[in-house]
């Protein structure tokens, strides 16, 4: 007997008791739906938070003062506290020294009041360098960036952020060209920056005032060389590791301080995104663990019912023993049945997945990605499991004797 | 004439626990090719058993059965299988056919399991049904045919690989006295073409319509004559 005919055979079995057939697949249903949704749901938050990370710059590393991983090193009462300079980025823009750096973005920052003839709004005022919009990953919405040659002469120019120019400008004309008020000192609006796209952190990263640094100390009567951050790019996210070590050194050979006794601390995305990552595998471990069980129980499910018609069938499987069938075959076409309800569970099951897949996100705000290796899986899955399941079913079928089979009621 | 089914000393023994119960004890017999046989005796008489072993359904305990001149007593259930799929046809008393394939599905299922080709399976299945005068029902389930036209399908399955020996096991068993008559007519056409029939009854008059009777009893052939056509 030919495969395609055992096939056959298995087909017309599945479809003449359709409601046993759609019910044991049920069981299949549901778990592979369940697993491929779950992985599917923990692959899409590994995903948003792989992007969210990389709208802030996935190869950044950010140089702070202090020994504290705080932005905010600078405590009260010491007033000296900051131990980063500008010549410290112009260090660590030496292409000698520090290779692996692609850009350095000395910041200082400051909460400053901005003043317009009409309003006032309080936000965070960011002095910066040229380079500032690549290493943080920021565009230009409306007008233009300042240029180094502003940069060298302090010029009184300020861009501001999207939140920050709707506060301070509501009407409609552009705030491009418009003038601020800090401190009795005017700046000119020449900018306004896109929104940051990054959601976890928008609302500070979208209220912001950016101006060239030297016009940010003589806003707030700074005149040391400190800087508040160093956000400096990697030339790659491979060389991200390299460049903190290269950074590292060169910083302790110009502070001359010991590891320590280190006065700064670089950190990394990467740790923020490790910790996202480990938070979600958990999650999904835990779904997918519990999803798998529901699997096993609709396996089990299937050998039940395969079970129940191989004693039901009795009477068939006789008549086919009695007709010529050998026991190979008998089981084989057992066998078969069982794999065809697994594997149409399955398919089912993959089906009402990418239904959900679409749905989900709608319904809880949740990005699902399904992926292709992870659909193959569960297929297997379904197919191992009708297998799995049916052996024993079909193995017994096929050791039944065929008087004693076509004797029974 | 060659000896089709032939029978030496056989014997069959169930177990059961301690109790041994000798269903079958030492027959011996012989059916030509072309005969038409009935094999008569009560219930209880070793009937079942002696079917069940000529239609190599299961192996004698003792004793030697050669069939086609083939020995099968001492086969796997493998080689059987094969055996029961190539020399016997079955008619069985339940009729046996699969309720959820039309007719002519119901008819090819041996030569589903002989290997032949579906196009060919068809083309004999559809030519056996126009045998037994089914022509015409070629598509209907079984649930859509009266009990005499299902055990017409379940003959045209039998006749249908063209065995060396059909088996009837009590045929006419569930079937009113005009179905009854019309697969007695259709057994003695078969016949009359030349096929061997072996037919299984505790019914006199049904055991008269073949050509000799075995009587059987307490596991023993006690008669073997041939029927006398009363006038």
């Amino acid at each position: 007997m030919t495969w395609t005919e055992t096939l056959r055979t298995a087909w017309d079995a599945v479809r003449s008791h359709r409601l046993r057939s759609a019910l044991t697949m049920l069981g299949i249903v549901i778990g592979i739906a369940s697993v491929v949704l779950t992985v599917g749901l923990g692959q899409g938050a590994q995903d948003e938070v792989k992007k969210q990370i990389s709208a802030l710059g996935s190869n950044l590393l950010i140089v702070s003062p202090g020994s504290s991983t705080s932005s905010s090193g600078v405590r009260g009462g010491f007033g000296s506290a900051s131990t980063l300079t500008l010549q410290d980025a112009d260090a660590i823009a030496d292409d000698e020294t520090v290779p692996d750096v692609a850009a350095v973005a000395p910041v200082t920052s400051s909460n400053t009041e901005l003043d317009t003839s009409s309003t006032n709004w309080t936000t965070s005022l960011v002095g910066a360098t040229t380079d500032w919009p690549d290493v943080r990953k920021r565009t230009v919405a409306q007008g233009r960036f300042f240029t180094a040659e502003e940069v060298q002469n302090a010029a009184k120019v300020v861009v501001l952020g999207p939140d920050t120019a709707s506060e301070l400008f509501s009407g409609p004309t552009s705030p491009v060209g418009q003038t601020v008020t800090v401190g009795g000192t005017q700046l000119t609006v020449i900018g306004v920056l896109s929104s940051s796209g990054s959601s976890s952190s928008g609302s500070t990263e979208d209220d912001t005032a950016v101006t060239p640094i030297g016009t940010a100390k003589a806003l707030t009567g700074s005149t040391s060389s400190s800087v508040s951050t160093i956000y400096v790019e990697a030339s790659s996210d491979d060389t991200l590791s390299a460049a903190y070590q290269e950074i590292n050194a060169l910083l302790l050979n110009l502070h001359d301080v010991t590891a320590d006794e280190a006065d700064f601390s670089i950190s990394s995305q990467d740790s923020l995104v490790d910790t996202a990552n480990a938070t979600n595998k958990t999650l999904t471990v835990l779904l997918g663990g519990i999803a798998a069980i529901s699997l096993l129980v609709g396996g089990i499910g299937v050998m039940n019912i395969m079970l129940v018609s191989v004693t039901e069938r009795i009477r068939e499987i006789g008549l086919r023993k009695a007709l010529g069938a050998t026991p190979r075959v008998i089981r084989r076409q057992f066998l078969v049945e069982a794999s065809l309800l697994g594997l149409a569970g399955g398919v089912i099951g993959i089906l009402i997945a990418y239904a959900g897949a679409r749905l989900l996100p709608d319904l809880i705000d949740q990005p699902v990605s399904l992926s292709a290796v992870a659909t193959a899986a569960a297929l297997g899955t379904a197919l191992a499991l009708g297998i799995g399941f049916g052996v024993y079913p079909a193995s017994r079928a096929a050791r039944l004797t065929p008087i004693d089979a076509l004797r029974s009621e | 004439m060659t000896a089709v089914v032939h029978l030496e000393g056989v014997r069959k023994t169930y177990r059961s626990g301690s109790i041994e119960f000798e269903a079958l004890r030492g027959v011996d017999m012989s059916i030509a090719e072309g005969e038409y046989v009935a094999v008569v005796g009560p219930s209880g008489s070793g009937k079942s058993t002696l079917m069940n072993i000529l239609g190599c359904l299961d192996v004698p305990t003792d004793g030697s059965y050669h069939l086609g001149g083939e020995d099968v007593s001492t086969m796997t259930e493998t080689e059987l299988a094969h055996v029961r799929n190539r020399r016997i046809g079955f008619v069985f008393q339940q009729f046996n056919l699969l309720p959820s394939l039309p007719a002519w599905r119901n008819v090819e299922l041996p030569l589903v399991y002989a290997g032949v080709a579906r196009a060919e399976r068809r083309d004999r299945a559809q030519a056996a049904l126009a045998r037994v005068g089914l022509g015409d029902r070629v598509a209907n389930r079984p649930g859509e045919l009266s009990g005499g036209q299902q055990q017409r399908v379940a003959v045209a399955r039998a006749l249908v690989t063209e065995p060396d020996i059909i088996l009837a096991d009590e045929p006419t068993g569930n079937l009113d006295s005009a179905s009854t008559s019309a697969v007695l007519g259709l057994l003695d056409e078969l016949h009359e073409s030349g096929r061997t029939i072996v037919l299984i009854t505790h019914e006199h008059e049904v055991a008269a319509r073949a050509s000799r009777n075995l009587t059987i009893r307490d596991g023993l052939i006690t008669a073997d004559e041939p029927v006398v056509i009363a006038s």
